[in-house]
């Protein structure tokens, strides 16, 4: 294990590999409630070319690579279960290119986020990305590699995958790989017309390569943002709400939500519908319609639209919301876990339904919600449970309603989203066996060695 | 521990690694050494792990424990109202429990031996600590509206000394009535406290502040903000009686208008830590270079509340435990001083005029940036 040590160091320098207890410790666990594993060296590369003889020493040694973006997956994907290098990617933080015209940019892979945001936001204010609900930390590479969403998710085309315009990837046999039009000619604006081999790298959790660089799309940026609240007493109203305000095509991002706490949100449906302009007038015309699409639910005296207090809206229009890492600490034990299931608009109900009866077997308290995926084609539901870190049985009731969730999704035709190694084992479960089998020979061409994340989406543990 | 039941608390979340804005990672120890284990979040869940035992302390977690150097950034940034404030505090507390177990690393047991032995880093005599002032013809404090602090820096550093001619040059033309302690002043015991020994940090207060009640003092004004802050929050408690306030602030209430500093000139400034997150003083500085005809005020992405420290903070600056090389925070500080295209960097504190005048000279900037202390930049404009 020396030579490899050594070996790492004369790749990256003494500074960046580590194999010290305190780094074993912290990069062998994340924030959630899966149990902790145990990296033998922390590695934090620079360049694309040290990721490749990285991935290279691994395969000829048989060590385990575990890329980590901002580690904040919460369900364990880039804890190492089976030891080797943990890969911290966000040295590789460069911002590469805007394309102010065709409108995407190109990153290296560790660049968080926040990073992304700021730089837009100061050099070319007209345009923005879709920033996840996730503190600004995040990584773009990381975000794509799980099927992440965002802001635009509803309005721009679907899950941050979906707004891949390129990709440079390295594979487990140490070759660096272009995908998209930026395998041709050097731009990065589309994965078509060629054959999407980006589908090989998203969605994977780090299992078949490693991302190194990332075409992103980008989106116009306006001035004018408005929130508005529509809520109602019948969950089963929901699906016909969303689809109704989807269709209007004003919002920005639709996002639905239910808390017991503060207690005049329990018993309540939220559908929250941001609205962006270029001036006041077309603010007012595009908040009338999404009005207008619900007017029978008003007229009825149903539902209504909540009159927001300037707090409440400055903390719904922020991008990230940091009130959302807030609810890792309403048990006032710093920790939260969700699941989230990918499935169609009108599981809502149900999902709701099943959420409250999880929360209520497995005592714990709760969040759920769910974010409006492309035009109405599909919502990311999540159930989030809170928990004590320091209450060991807290942690096991939420384990187990984690479980019971990733279930109850998947019986309602839902996917779970990001999923620990249980969820990914359930979901194997009910795969149709062809797609196992295509899933296990797509992986075993591209990692001969077995050495990316293992221990993840194995049929046999 | 003070604060263990706080530990558990930490979602290591990140926010703690941004600024505000998010303009770039803006914890100096993160930025230089880029594991989690050295961001506020990872401090946070290895000292749990330490105090529960899960984990046994050595000279990486010492390592871990001391590059924190106080600048405040995650306090200003933490998702986690009721942890957040206490996160410095916490670190503060876990390096005096280190420092207990006879586990602190060797340039910060040299600098916390020199305090207690010679009652300041440089190791220099009591004697010695008028020598600033030498040709000012300041008067001893007997009683006058303010005691003028220069503190060690301003005692026995270079750029220091510079800086504490400056601004009493400057008190004087504003017409400020102040004295001097000269020989007798005394360390104020900031940067010990934020280096963990609270208890070396409490006899050093209660020593100054023997002297100043027994001198009568009302009012003081300090040469840095490190002195600043300790004096203004922590003395009180131990027995100092008198308002204090930073050197900039005192000017800046009685600054009208300056004349021109020759040529029109681009200035940035930074924010020092201990005036700005720990003491909320922003504005004072800006005024004074905005009474400035001619001085055009540029600011950096990271400024005011979101400022990148200068790492000079927690007693970095005595023990350089934070390191070198490229991704240390003054240098990535000064590069994105030069990218303001300003032609002047401005520092209110000597600690990070020191650090970044150092840190100009390593990236080779000296033919485009020039670091310049506030006070000594204000008198060529009078």
């Amino acid at each position: 294990m020396n030579d490899i040590h050594d070996e790492l160091v004369r790749i990256v320098g003494a500074a960046y590999v580590s194999r010290a207890e305190e780094e074993l410790y912290i990069y062998g666990r994340d924030q959630g409630v899966q149990p902790p594993g145990r990296p033998d060296y922390v590695v934090l590369p620079a360049t694309t070319e040290e990721v490749r003889r990285i991935v290279l020493l691994a395969g000829e040694n048989g060590v385990p690579v575990v890329p980590m973006g901002g580690g904040l997956v919460l369900s364990g994907l880039s804890v190492p279960l089976k030891g080797g290098i943990v890969l911290d990617m966000k040295r590789m933080n460069r911002i590469l290119e805007v394309n102010e015209l065709s409108h995407y940019c190109v990153v290296e892979a560790g660049t968080s986020q926040g990073a992304l945001q700021a730089y837009l936001a100061r050099r070319h204010p007209a345009l923005k990305h879709s920033v996840p609900d996730a503190p600004p930390t995040a990584t773009i590479a990381g975000n794509v590699a799980i099927h992440g969403s965002g802001h635009l998710s509803q309005s721009e085309g679907g899950f941050h995958s979906e707004m891949v315009t390129g990709l440079e990837v390295v594979l487990p046999t140490g070759e660096v790989c272009r995908l998209g039009s930026c395998s041709t000619v050097d731009k990065w604006f589309s994965r078509a017309p060629l054959p999407d081999l980006a589908g090989l790298f998203l969605g994977w959790n780090g299992t078949t390569g490693v991302i190194t660089k990332v075409g992103l799309k980008l989106f116009p940026s306006f001035p004018l943002k408005d929130v508005l609240m529509f809520m109602t007493e019948d969950i089963d109203a929901v699906p016909e709400v969303i689809s109704r305000i989807v269709s209007t095509e004003m919002g920005e991002d639709i996002n639905f939500f239910v808390t017991p706490k503060p207690a005049y949100f329990d018993g309540f449906q939220m559908t929250n519908v941001h609205v962006t302009a270029r001036t006041p007038r077309e603010m007012k015309l595009r908040q009338a319609l999404v009005r207008e699409s619900v007017q029978p639910y008003l007229d009825r005296k149903e539902a209504g639209f909540l009159p927001l207090p300037a707090h409440m809206k400055g903390n719904l229009l922020a991008a990230p919301q940091k009130s959302l890492s807030e609810f890792a600490d309403i048990r006032k034990g710093g920790g939260f876990e969700y699941v989230g299931s990918i499935m169609p608009v009108e599981s809502i109900p149900g999902a709701y339904r099943a959420g409250l009866e999880i929360a209520a077997r497995n005592g714990v308290t709760y969040s759920m919600g769910a974010r409006v995926v492309g035009r109405g084609h599909a919502v990311m539901f999540y159930y989030a449970f809170p928990f004590n870190r320091a209450d060991e049985g807290e942690i096991l009731q939420v384990r187990h309603a984690l479980e019971a969730a990733n279930r109850a999704a998947l019986d309602l035709g839902g996917i779970p989203w990001k999923t620990e190694v249980a969820g990914q084992r359930m979901i194997l479960a009910r795969m149709d066996p062809a797609t196992v089998a295509l899933m296990e020979r797509l992986r075993a061409l591209l990692d001969p060695h077995g050495i990316m994340n293992p221990g993840n989406w194995e049929v046999a543990p | 521990m003070k604060h263990e039941e706080l530990l558990h608390r930490c979602f290591r979340c990140g926010w703690c690694k941004m600024p505000l804005n998010y303009a770039d990672f803006n914890c100096p120890s993160y930025l230089q050494y880029r594991f989690e284990s050295f961001t506020a979040g990872g401090r946070m869940w290895l000292i749990r792990a330490w105090q529960q035992g899960e984990l046994k302390a050595g000279e990486r977690l010492a390592q871990i424990l001391f590059t924190c150097v106080t600048c405040k950034n995650c306090v200003q940034t933490c998702a986690m109202a009721g942890i957040r404030e206490q996160l410095v505090e916490i670190f503060m507390a876990a390096k005096g429990e280190l420092a207990e177990q006879g586990l602190v690393p060797p340039s910060v047991r040299d600098y916390l031996k020199a305090m207690q032995t010679h009652g300041n880093p440089y190791k220099r005599p009591d004697a010695e600590r008028a020598r600033w002032a030498e040709g000012l013809d300041l008067p001893r404090y007997s009683g006058q509206e303010y005691l003028f602090y220069v503190g060690d820096e301003g005692a026995f550093d270079e750029l220091g000394i510079g800086m504490a001619r400056s601004v009493a040059r400057l008190l004087g033309k504003a017409g400020v009535d102040f004295g001097i302690l000269g020989e007798a002043e005394t360390s104020d015991g900031n940067d010990v406290r934020a280096a963990g020994e609270e208890s070396l940090a409490r006899a050093l207060a209660e020593n100054l502040t023997g002297k100043l009640n027994d001198l009568g003092v009302k009012k003081v004004v300090t040469l840095s903000p490190h002195a600043f802050n300790i004096l203004k929050t922590d003395y009180p408690a131990w027995g100092g009686v008198f308002a204090v306030e930073h050197w900039s602030q005192v000017v800046a209430r009685r600054v009208r208008a300056l004349a021109p500093a020759g040529p029109s000139l681009a200035v940035t400034f930074h924010d020092p830590c201990y005036l700005g997150r720990w003491q909320g003083e922003y504005e004072a500085p800006r005024a004074l270079l905005r009474a400035v005809p001619g001085l055009t005020l540029l600011e950096m992405p990271r400024s005011r509340q979101n400022a990148l420290c200068c790492g000079g903070g927690g007693g970095n600056f005595f023990t350089d435990i934070l390191g070198h090389g490229g991704d240390q925070a003054a240098r990535v500080r000064v590069r994105e001083a030069a990218e303001t295209g300003a032609a002047v960097l401005a520092a209110a504190c000597p600690l990070c005029l020191k650090m970044l005048d150092d840190a100009v000279k390593a990236e080779g900037l000296g033919d485009r940036l020039a670091v310049r202390d506030l006070a000594t930049l204000l008198l060529a404009a009078r």
